[in-house]
């Protein structure tokens, strides 16, 4: 039987497991000093240890145990800003009121941080004091990165897509497989025009797994007749830097989109249904490249549904029948993406049968922050996600859709592992199965 | 001197400079702190934001309902603590009295035996309080010493009082002066802990608030 230390060495990437305990320690005392500013010291600052927080997590919904309360999650830290950065930082470690955190205490908290945290921020809305519990997690991500502690699918993904602009290593370049996509779909592929109106980018789990959603990104923006393009060298949306806590490689991953932007000219950078990634691009991504963005970003829903409102795309009705939607929590908590879909649903004639908990207040797939790549999160996830499952059964919906793909293969592994009989789908494909001539 | 002098003379006044040092100590040393200006591109226009900001100061008094059922209960108990606390200390005669004298100010008072009876509630309600927190597997696991030392301060004030005014545990005189004593370490604990949320509560829900708003997304 192996013991929990085993368990954690091989929960990690090989660069990580080398590590010395006081490297550890001396990581994650950077990587958080590096995240504390003004706003997380009033956030760590504020937090009355209430427990509400609990009450909005699906781990602790599901599991009713206390070590996943959101804002016990950012507990070693804390505790550090308390000891070494507080007001009072002095008093405290001279009263021995705010402990060292140890290794072995970070280790604890790597499953707490990273497998049964999504990110998805419902605790961020729940908190009486109004903290943002959720970006203090992400900033204590980076904390635990930093300590050579991000599960190894995460360490991986990042290092590789930080270096090579791919997540994984594929027998065929990500760039070969989009036009083979449009090959297989029948669909034109425009890339690496030298210049576009629009950028382009492809999730990595739409062209391994949903490629259809790859072929109808394409075939909407060639039916709005907007000049568009891919890029071969910023082609994959996601940030595998964002979700292993790893600031710099996120801001590389970012940067290699935000180059091909600029390169092309593109005054609109479309994200393709994919939460984190919207979120990342949105918000984030100027802040660590250091200027405003001189383009705007867009998630591919908010786009059509902007198309829909200037009347330059009109959608026949889907014969859908009863519709659920998920909202993706990185696209309605995190970032405000809240009436778009729901705008293209009407397009569809599709009145969605709503949640018990919707739009910004739905529970998370269980598959968001990356936890969905962890193989020993598995367990804990399809707990945790039993309750959204009932949720979306009690729609006695027939068409179950969502915006983003992370979600749909969370779902999708759902259905196999539950025996689940619903098929999420994407409402992007749905738009591109119902596009209406326009008379010219 | 005795013993009610020396709490409400020297003690008190010590007391009420390092209160207030130490309440702007803790606000200084936040604001001191580096700030990252936000340069993603706004979803909604600053008006608006502030607005939200302001907006959520209000709305986080209270769960969106989506959360009620959960935490209604917990959050109801807070509430009742908190106000029968805010009506003793500042509508019980002697407290408008002796407030008062500071700011040269005096406000209609409650009787006495509504007060009291308030005191007893909000006792009773400050052991449900702890009872929860001992009991409560989430309480349980967070609370630390400051979660129990606030309380015990604050409950220390709310005793003293009731048998200062109930006239049981000694000599007037000496259980007043033990109510004053009490008050002074309140003063001199708050900045130290958690009893700081009063002064941290309104702009974390301001600017947590406005960031949301910022993005378009639910506050």
């Amino acid at each position: 039987m192996s013991t929990p230390a085993a368990e954690l060495r091989a929960s990690l990437a090989p660069e990580e497991s080398a590590m010395e305990s006081e490297q550890r320690l001396a990581g994650a005392m950077r990587g958080f000093a590096r995240e504390v500013g003004a706003l997380s010291a009033l956030r760590l600052e504020s937090c009355i240890h209430c427990g509400i927080c609990a009450e909005a997590c699906h781990f602790y919904v599901a599991t009713e145990d206390p070590k996943y309360t959101p804002i016990l999650k950012v507990e070693p830290f804390k505790q550090v800003f308390k000891r070494e950065a507080s007001a009072f930082a002095p008093i405290y470690r001279w009263l021995g009121l705010k402990r060292d955190i140890s290794v072995a205490e970070l280790e604890e908290w790597q499953h707490l941080l990273y497998e049964s945290c999504n990110m998805c921020g419902r605790c961020s809305l729940i908190c009486p004091m109004g903290i943002d519990v959720a970006a203090l997690i992400e900033q204590a991500r980076r904390g635990m990165f930093e300590a050579g502690l991000a599960p190894k699918e995460l360490y991986e993904k990042a290092a590789r897509q930080q270096r090579t602009g791919q997540p994984e290593e594929t027998a065929e370049p990500y760039r070969e497989k989009l036009l083979a996509i449009g090959r297989q779909f029948g669909v034109s592929i425009p890339l690496d025009a030298p210049q576009a109106d629009v950028m382009l980018t492809v999730s990595r789990t739409d062209i391994e797994q949903y490629p259809k959603a790859v072929a109808s990104l394409a075939r909407v923006m060639a039916h709005l007749e907007v000049p568009c393009t891919f890029r071969s060298d910023g082609l994959i949306a996601e940030n595998y830097g964002y979700y292993a806590g790893a600031r710099d490689w996120q801001r590389d991953i970012s940067r290699r989109l935000i180059d091909q932007a600029i390169a092309c000219q593109a005054k609109v950078l479309i994200v393709p249904e994919c939460g984190h990634a919207y979120s990342v691009l949105r918000w984030q991504a100027a802040e660590l490249y250091g200027a405003p963005l001189p383009f705007e970003v867009r998630h591919i829903t908010e786009y059509i549904a902007e198309a829909l409102d200037g009347g330059r795309l009109k959608l026949r009705p889907a014969d859908a029948g009863a519709t659920a939607f998920h909202d993706p929590c990185m696209l309605v908590r995190k970032s405000g993406v809240m009436e778009a879909p729901r705008k293209i649903m009407r397009a569809l004639g599709i009145v969605p049968n709503e949640m018990t908990h919707h739009v910004g207040f739905d529970y998370c797939c269980g598959g968001g922050g990356g936890v969905v790549d962890i193989e020993r999160a598995a367990k804990l996830r399809y707990r945790a996600m039993e309750n959204k499952l009932r949720e979306i059964d009690d729609t006695m919906a027939r068409t179950f859709l969502t915006s983003c793909s992370d979600c749909r293969r969370t779902f999708d592994d759902a259905k196999r592992h539950f025996d689940w009989e619903k098929t999420p789908q994407s409402l992007l494909e749905l738009v591109a199965d119902h596009l209406q001539e326009q008379a010219r | 001197m005795d013993l009610v002098n020396f709490a409400r003379g020297p003690a008190l006044k010590a007391a009420f400079i390092f209160f207030f040092l130490g309440v702007a100590w803790r606000l200084i040393n936040v604001l001191l702190l580096m700030h990252r200006r936000d340069l993603s591109e706004p979803r909604r226009s600053m008006a608006s934001s502030l607005l939200g900001g302001l907006k959520a100061i209000g709305s986080r008094s209270w769960p969106h309902p989506e959360f009620i059922p959960r935490t209604g209960a917990g959050e109801a108990l807070g509430y009742s603590y908190h106000i029968g606390l805010f009506l003793v200390i500042l509508f019980f005669a002697p407290h408008v009295a002796f407030f008062g004298s500071f700011v040269g100010l005096h406000w209609p008072t409650l009787p006495n035996s509504v007060t009291t009876i308030i005191s007893v509630i909000t006792f009773t309600l400050l052991l449900a309080v702890l009872f929860r927190r001992v009991t409560h597997r989430v309480l349980r696991r967070l609370s630390n010493f400051d979660d129990y030392f606030s309380w015990f301060v604050v409950t220390l004030v709310i005793v003293t009082g009731l048998m200062a005014t109930a006239h049981v545990g000694g000599p007037y005189p000496t259980v007043l002066g033990l109510h004053i004593l009490s008050f002074d370490l309140l003063l001199v604990w708050f900045p130290l802990g958690k009893l700081m949320h009063a002064f941290y509560l309104f702009p974390t829900r301001a600017i947590d608030g406005y960031l949301l708003t910022r993005r378009g997304a639910p506050s």
